[in-house]
């Protein structure tokens, strides 16, 4: 009889004088029971974890302004300097990793509206008082005069700097671009829709086609211009004005524009019969977007005292930051390494928040970081699941937007509603084929 | 000279790897592959590719990964024709195993108290001992260390370990009690009236008792919080067990009938007629797909919990009063004084070959009235206890040689216990998951999903519009509403729509009734017949 029995030895799993222990796996489903169930709760925990472990806010930037802070610029060729622009004219330029302010100057008279760094890292400020100044921030101490000034016929609202070329792009009822090199002089070119009268009020250039430039005026319109050609080529007008428009820097042809119906819509410069996507959540106008830098994201400042981040994908907004003293915020962006979103809002402040609310940024273990990778593959494997997709989309916000948001949900709701109702008793003759969301807000287009 | 990249040779290699593929997949696989072929959406069709492709891989993985598994499992084998497994004794292993597995098998002498009941922790390492007068004790059997010991100086009905060797439970005269490794009394659970018979999930943190009065209560170990009470309503049950796949409680009743209960519904889940008299003792394998019982009727029935069929049944010269099933299958029958154990029930059963004849090993008949059987896990030792002691037998074959330390580990140390507890907590599962189907959950409801994509389709018609498809037409063999009405898909569903149809139906029938009535009055009483019944 050939007789075998199971026979392991204690020194095998732990050598004698070792603390050592050894681990066996067995991958076998029999061993392993409950196997779906276990994953979920362990989704479930990571996703727990990941809302207790959100604390978006970092802190602000020095003292922050005197007066509401209504623009912002980063520096594209540093991770580190970032300049914002307030209301009683003084410009400021700050360390993000001291948050100091390195550089501040009274720049204008009035508000300023628009700022943007050069290609050789100098910045240029526009305001209401008529004119645009060049900044040195880097070779010169605070309070120094300007390196150059151009002097307008009316109020700057907006500024852009060419990708290329010594020039940029300055916004008022018209567009005017200046040369860099030629200090206050009058400028070599200026566009303007045949028809439009209205104040511009924002501008952008579009970085890979670089003669293209995006603006978006109080007349609703959002209008795309060639410098080559000299000349507007095509307009789009929306329900409402646009506050600010936004090129995508990974994919450039797409661009968003922050909107005041409280929406946030994203085109394709190609084919402007539809938007791309609409992002909704906001409870008052959008007054500032933003795309990350790598493109897949967005950030928003809104009127209604928050900001949101989005997924360039989805319509609803991934996460709401705000504060108990922040006031309506005017401006928001990503800082150039995509880990951080700083945020000028009226109360003077600059914020700092994380743009992964329960990221921390330490130097993490190898098994630290496996086990958050671990997580993020769980809460995605079972985010269809009511119970996590409730927790991962839960928020607390204060009671007043909370209350908007209500409000606002409702009379969409009831504007349906009478919609449906509408259509219910039209005879099908007349009924016009419903038309998408993603395209309701165009009222017109003309090339 | 053989050409490397001939299509012979690439041929056989493909194969050979769908073959290895396929033999993974029968362990590894986690059911069917999801078909990407119908999806319309390129991006959702690209993910659903990827997906499959890494669950492949993951599959192939995990047995390329067995390689690292090191220890066999054990075996008895004759070798000679007329050897027979069964009629190897005790002692005869003994002499043939070496000197560290011989000295697993060991008997105790508990005249007292007996008879007992005892319980391995989910690792194999401790060994808990009831008696039935009221004797309890804890022991690290290996060692042979006794952890406590206990006079209760009650009747004792049965015991359990709780999920590791820190606690236990033990079902005495009136209520459960909870005791730790030391023999202190934690708690009373008062609730648990005249338990029977104890049974604990360990992944659901659930202790599980059969009451005297036909009650079935669940409670949370870890919250204290009383969870269910189910109320059996077959009288005092006569066995318990659990499925360790799925949580589901086997009861066993005294009329041979046996329920199935999860404690998220109050009637049980199914119940089947397992025996002709009260059922003894059962006992499910670890996968949950059979399902060992024995009853007074001197019957020891496998059923098929999968679809609830008897697959062999076998007939005892005594009824069995205790039953268990090994990790790799075996089945040990305690009937009088006599244990056998017997192997590839199931098999058998999957291969749809003849019942297994004999038995695989045999013990006992020295007087001793076997009360109670566990194996302990991970070894090839059945424990059996009686009305004088407790016996620990060899079995070769029957433990899973290869543990898997994060799940239960037999050498484990004090922090390792520690951690282990900590993790089991942290994933503890509710008791609501508890179903039929272990893998319902994180399923996607597809139904409820179709039903939110209609109601949010805002052109969508109506279904009264729809059931005017069926035209009100009666006349002829073959019209739409007669072939309704005929179609055999729609079974036993009387819905609206069968109704109109129905009624439509028979007001055709009135209507010609009433015309050939009409028509036969036209045609006087003479020529009445002649009245063309089908126009």
């Amino acid at each position: 009889m050939k007789i075998k029995a199971l026979s392991r030895p204690t020194a095998s799993q732990q050598a004698p004088g070792s603390a050592t222990v050894r681990q066996s796996r067995n991958l076998d489903p029999a061993q392993h029971p409950f196997e779906r169930a276990r994953e979920y709760t362990r989704a479930l925990n990571a996703v727990k974890m990941e809302r207790m472990f959100a604390a978006p806010f970092l802190g602000q930037m020095g003292d922050g302004h005197v007066d509401g802070v209504y623009s912002m610029a980063k520096d594209p060729g540093s991770l580190e300097r970032f300049a914002s622009g307030s209301g009683d004219g003084v410009v400021k330029v700050w360390d993000l990793p001291t948050r100091n302010e390195v550089f501040q100057t009274q720049a204008h008279e009035g508000i300023v509206k628009g700022m943007c760094w050069t290609q050789d890292r100098k910045l240029l400020s526009c305001a209401s008082d008529k004119t645009i100044k060049l900044w040195d921030p880097y070779h010169s101490t605070s309070e120094a005069p300007p390196a150059a000034s151009w002097l307008g016929s009316s109020a700057f609202t907006s500024v852009s700097q060419h990708y290329t070329q010594p020039a940029f792009a300055a916004a008022s009822s018209q567009i005017s671009i200046y040369d860099l090199s030629r200090s206050s002089s009058s400028p070599s070119q200026t566009l303007h829709w045949p028809t439009s009268v209205d104040t511009i009020t924002s501008l952008a250039f579009n970085p890979s086609e670089t003669s293209v430039l995006g603006s978006t005026a109080l007349d609703r319109s959002v209008i795309l211009y060639d410098l080559r050609t000299s000349s507007p080529v095509h307009k789009m007008v929306l329900k409402l004005a646009s506050n600010k428009i936004c090129f995508n820097m990974m994919e450039p042809m797409n661009f968003a524009v922050a909107n005041e119906d409280h929406n946030v819509y994203l085109f394709d410069m190609r084919k402007t019969d539809r938007a791309l996507n609409v992002l909704k959540d906001h409870v008052a106008a959008v007054m500032d977007v933003e795309f990350s830098p790598t493109g897949e994201e967005l950030v928003t400042a809104s009127y209604d005292r928050t900001v949101r981040l989005w997924s360039r994908s989805k319509g609803a907004s991934l996460d709401i930051y705000f504060g108990k003293r922040q006031q309506r915020v005017f401006s928001a962006m990503f800082t150039p390494d995509n880990s951080y979103v700083l945020s000028g809002s009226d109360d003077g402040n600059v914020r700092l928040w994380r743009a992964k609310a329960s990221d921390r940024s330490g130097i993490k273990s190898a098994r630290q970081r496996s086990k958050l990778e671990y997580d993020q593959a769980l809460i995605k494997r079972y985010s269809h699941m009511p119970e996590i997709r409730r927790i991962k989309r839960q928020r607390h916000v204060p009671k007043s937007i909370k209350k908007a948001g209500e409000i606002k949900r409702e009379e969409l709701a009831a504007i349906k509603r009478r919609e449906e109702n509408v259509r219910k008793h039209t005879s099908k003759k007349d009924l016009k084929p419903r038309q998408s969301e993603r395209e309701k807000m165009i009222l017109a287009r003309e090339q | 000279m053989v050409d490397p990249n001939s299509k012979a040779i690439v041929a056989a290699e493909e194969r050979a790897a769908k073959q290895r593929f396929n033999e993974a997949e029968k362990i590894y696989g986690r059911g069917k592959a999801a078909s990407s072929k119908n999806v319309r959406d390129k991006k959702l069709r690209a993910t659903l590719k990827t997906q499959e492709e890494k669950q492949k891989q993951a599959i192939l993985r995990a047995k390329d990964a067995e390689i690292l598994l090191e220890h066999e499992a054990g075996f008895l084998e004759p070798e000679a024709e007329l050897e027979r497994t069964y009629k190897v004794r005790q002692d005869e292993i003994k002499d043939s195993v070496g000197i560290e597995a011989a000295k697993k098998g060991f008997e105790l002498r508990l005249n007292d108290f007996g008879p007992y009941r005892a319980d391995y922790t989910r690792n194999g390492r401790d060994l808990l001992l009831a008696g039935r007068k009221g004797h309890v004790a804890t022991m690290d059997w290996r060692d042979g260390k006794l952890g406590c010991e206990l006079q209760l100086n009650e009747t004792v009905r049965d015991a359990r370990w709780l999920h590791n060797n820190q606690y236990f439970a033990v079902a005495q005269k009136k209520h459960v009690y909870i005791y730790d490794h030391q023999g202190v009394e934690l708690h009373c659970l008062s609730k648990h009236l005249e338990p029977l018979f104890l049974e604990f999930l360990p992944y659901h943190f659930l202790l599980a008792s059969a009451a005297m009065s036909g009650y079935l209560k669940y409670t949370d170990t870890s919250t204290g919080q009383m969870v269910a009470e189910l109320p059996t309503r077959l009288g005092r049950p006569t066995a318990l067990c659990q499925n360790p796949s799925n949580a589901i409680l086997h009861t066993g009743h005294q009329n041979g009938a046996v329920t199935l209960w999860s404690p998220n519904s109050q009637t049980n889940l199914v119940k089947a007629q397992v025996h002709s008299g009260p059922v003894r003792s059962l006992a499910i394998d670890r996968l949950g797909r059979y399902m060992v019982s024995t009853g007074q009727d001197q019957k020891m029935n496998i059923w098929d919990i999968r679809m609830f069929k008897e697959v062999h049944s076998y007939s005892c010269y005594q009824p069995g009063a205790s039953v268990a099933i090994s990790d790799r299958g075996l089945t040990a029958v305690g009937w009088g004084t006599q244990v056998s154990v017997w192997r590839g029930l199931f098999d058998a059963a999957q291969a749809d070959q003849g019942k297994v004849q004999s038995p695989y090993m045999a013990w006992g008949g020295d007087g001793q009235r076997i009360e109670n059987m566990r194996w302990c896990p991970y070894e090839d030792l059945l424990g059996v206890t009686h009305d004088q002691g407790f016996a620990s037998l060899i079995v070769p074959g029957a433990g899973e040689p290869n543990f898997d330390s994060l799940e239960a580990n037999p050498y484990e140390n004090t922090q390792q216990r520690q951690e282990a507890e900590v993790h089991s907590l942290l994933t503890k599962l509710q008791p609501d998951m508890i179903s039929l189907d272990p893998n319902v959950i994180g399923r996607l409801d597809t139904i409820k999903d179709q039903k939110i994509r209609d109601e949010k389709d805002l052109d969508r018609r109506p279904e009264e519009e729809q059931m005017d498809k069926i035209k009100n037409r009666g006349r002829g063999r073959n019209s739409a509403l007669r072939k309704y009405l005929r179609k055999k898909g729609k079974g036993n569903v009387i819905d609206e729509k069968r109704l109109k149809a129905e009624a439509m139906r028979k007001e055709h029938a009135d209507r010609r009734k009433d015309q050939l009535q009409r028509e036969r009055n036209d045609l006087g009483p003479a020529l009445g017949r002649f009245a063309k019944k089908d126009n």
